[in-house]
């Protein structure tokens, strides 16, 4: 990686020039920095050539030592090159076979993982809602009104349990959520006034 | 030091420079104008807390001393790191699952280079999984230099950053698969996180291991809170580079966020206290705090 002076001047350069862009309203200035951000997408498209050959490394290496599900390795590596060759060769229309292993393999694999999250929260939700503490109980208390206050049932058991929950959803818990937020961008804007000023260069591998 | 001054002497100069121009001067907002006469307020707000921040990192610099409250998350970094010496497993950190763009992804990059350096020095292995490219090339030199600082430059493997898939189920999918056969003594989640904070958390406590996760995302802290040992919550996130490392241009960094929490804190109360009894002049208190 690029190290000493240049991506800290790149790096102060792009970030003052992006606070500027926030200030003015100067079509040039603005259309500089939607080049920026332009270029930002079309470096990153770039770099996944870096993930490309960072996951082969690893598959290969994999394969060559027959470790532990190795012929998963291979099945990656093959649906890889599929994706690939299918993308290149035909493009990625309606119709085409990268089109087809999208939405027959890929979709739906990432739709079962989504799914899969129902189960864990409810795992988590058991640990979290198990009323051994004071704090616990309410976790547990609010929990169960608001659950009940966002189903037909909950209005049926009493009518005020959804304003109830809307307050509990808009006050307190809009409250702390506020407070996080407003900690955490300051948090960020430190971060990113370090970067810009070189403080920061955890990024080049220094600390 | 006589290089900082001159660095932040340059910055507030370019700053001034580029923004001070005869434009500033018009009262009304042109299409063409350089600068945004309506967002005076932001940029008061901004220079200020600039100001805040350089000035608490000079001070540090100085010697002062700053205090951080113990983060009982942080203080388990080491006996996690420890205990998966013992048992000869690996630590697992995940910098987030943000790209490189995202302040939290640095947060999180920041940490890592101090674990490394633990990991080196125990010989304790290391894994940390990228979602994106460039968080992974940042990774990879982040780890690479802290096993060089530990004296351990032949320890460091290219494999243990290694990039899994580039869509965020897929990733959780591979981190997930990985954890039920490696069976890692310590997981650290630190950065940016989204649905698949839960998928990971949930595997990785299922797996038996020691967590400790961190983000600013409010809507995945609950899922942390329910299955990790311990969790860093918003700004705490941020401050946990501060912590560990003890260096002067992360804690004047905290202490201004401190100085300028409370301030907020202060304008929103009062801003609570004028609406509420309804002074006459809530309204243009409450303007002078919108962006437009």
């Amino acid at each position: 990686m690029m190290r000493g002076p240049i991506p800290v001047a790149v790096a102060f350069l792009a970030g003052i020039f992006m606070v500027i862009s926030f200030f003015s309203t100067n079509p040039a200035i603005e259309r500089v920095s939607g080049d920026f951000l332009n270029w930002v997408s079309i470096v990153s498209g770039f770099t996944i050539l870096l993930g490309v050959v960072s996951i082969a490394h690893a598959n290969w290496s994999k394969i060559q030592r027959r470790k532990e599900g190795w012929p998963y390795a291979v099945v990656l590596r093959v649906f890889r090159a599929g994706m690939l060759v299918s993308g290149f060769s035909e493009g990625v229309e309606t119709g085409t076979v990268y089109d087809w292993l999208f939405t027959n393999l890929q979709a739906p694999m990432m739709t079962t993982m989504f799914s899969m999250l129902a189960f864990f929260i409810a795992s988590a939700a058991y640990r979290a809602f198990r009323a051994r503490t004071l704090q616990a109980t309410l976790l547990l208390v609010t929990a169960i009104i608001v659950m009940l206050g966002r189903i037909p049932v909950g209005q049926a058991i009493n009518s005020n349990l959804p304003d109830v929950t809307n307050w509990i959803m808009a006050v307190p818990n809009m409250a702390a959520q506020r407070g996080i937020i407003i900690g955490a961008a300051l948090g960020a804007a430190a971060t990113a006034l370090r970067i810009i000023l070189g403080l920061e260069r955890t990024y080049m591998g220094r600390g | 030091m006589c290089g900082d001054t001159t660095r932040y002497a340059v910055t507030a100069a370019v700053i001034v420079a580029l923004l001070a121009c005869p434009a500033a001067a018009q009262e009304t907002e042109s299409p063409g104008s350089l600068f945004n006469t309506d967002r005076v307020n932001a940029l008061l707000l901004m220079l200020a807390f600039c100001g805040a921040v350089l000035y608490f990192i000079r001070s540090s610099q100085r010697g002062k001393e700053m205090y951080i409250r113990p983060l009982p998350g942080l203080e388990a970094v080491e006996d996690g790191v420890g205990r998966a010496t013992e048992m000869g497993r690996t630590v697992l950190f995940i910098p987030g699952t943000g790209d490189i763009d995202q302040a939290e992804t640095f947060a999180g990059l920041a940490v890592l280079g101090k674990i490394a350096k633990i990991t080196a020095r125990y010989d304790t292995p290391l894994m940390v999984p990228c979602l994106y490219p460039m968080p992974l090339a940042a990774a990879s030199e982040v780890v690479r230099e802290a096993y060089t600082d530990a004296g351990k430059p032949d320890a460091f493997k290219p494999d243990m950053v290694r990039y899994m898939a580039g869509e965020s189920f897929g990733f959780s999918a591979a981190v997930n698969g990985w954890m039920m056969r490696e069976k890692p003594a310590t997981n650290i989640f630190l950065g940016q996180f989204h649905a698949e904070s839960l998928l990971m958390a949930e595997t990785g406590n299922a797996a038996g291991a020691i967590q400790i996760a961190g983000t600013a995302q409010p809507e995945q802290l609950p899922f942390f809170i329910a299955a990790c040992d311990y969790t860093l919550i918003g700004e705490e996130l941020y401050a946990a580079s501060a912590y560990l490392s003890k260096e002067p241009k992360y804690l004047g960094a905290v202490k201004a966020q401190d100085i300028f929490k409370i301030t907020l804190t202060v304008l929103i109360l009062a801003g609570a206290l004028f609406t509420t009894f309804d002074a006459g002049w809530a309204e243009t208190f409450r303007s002078w705090f919108e962006v437009h």
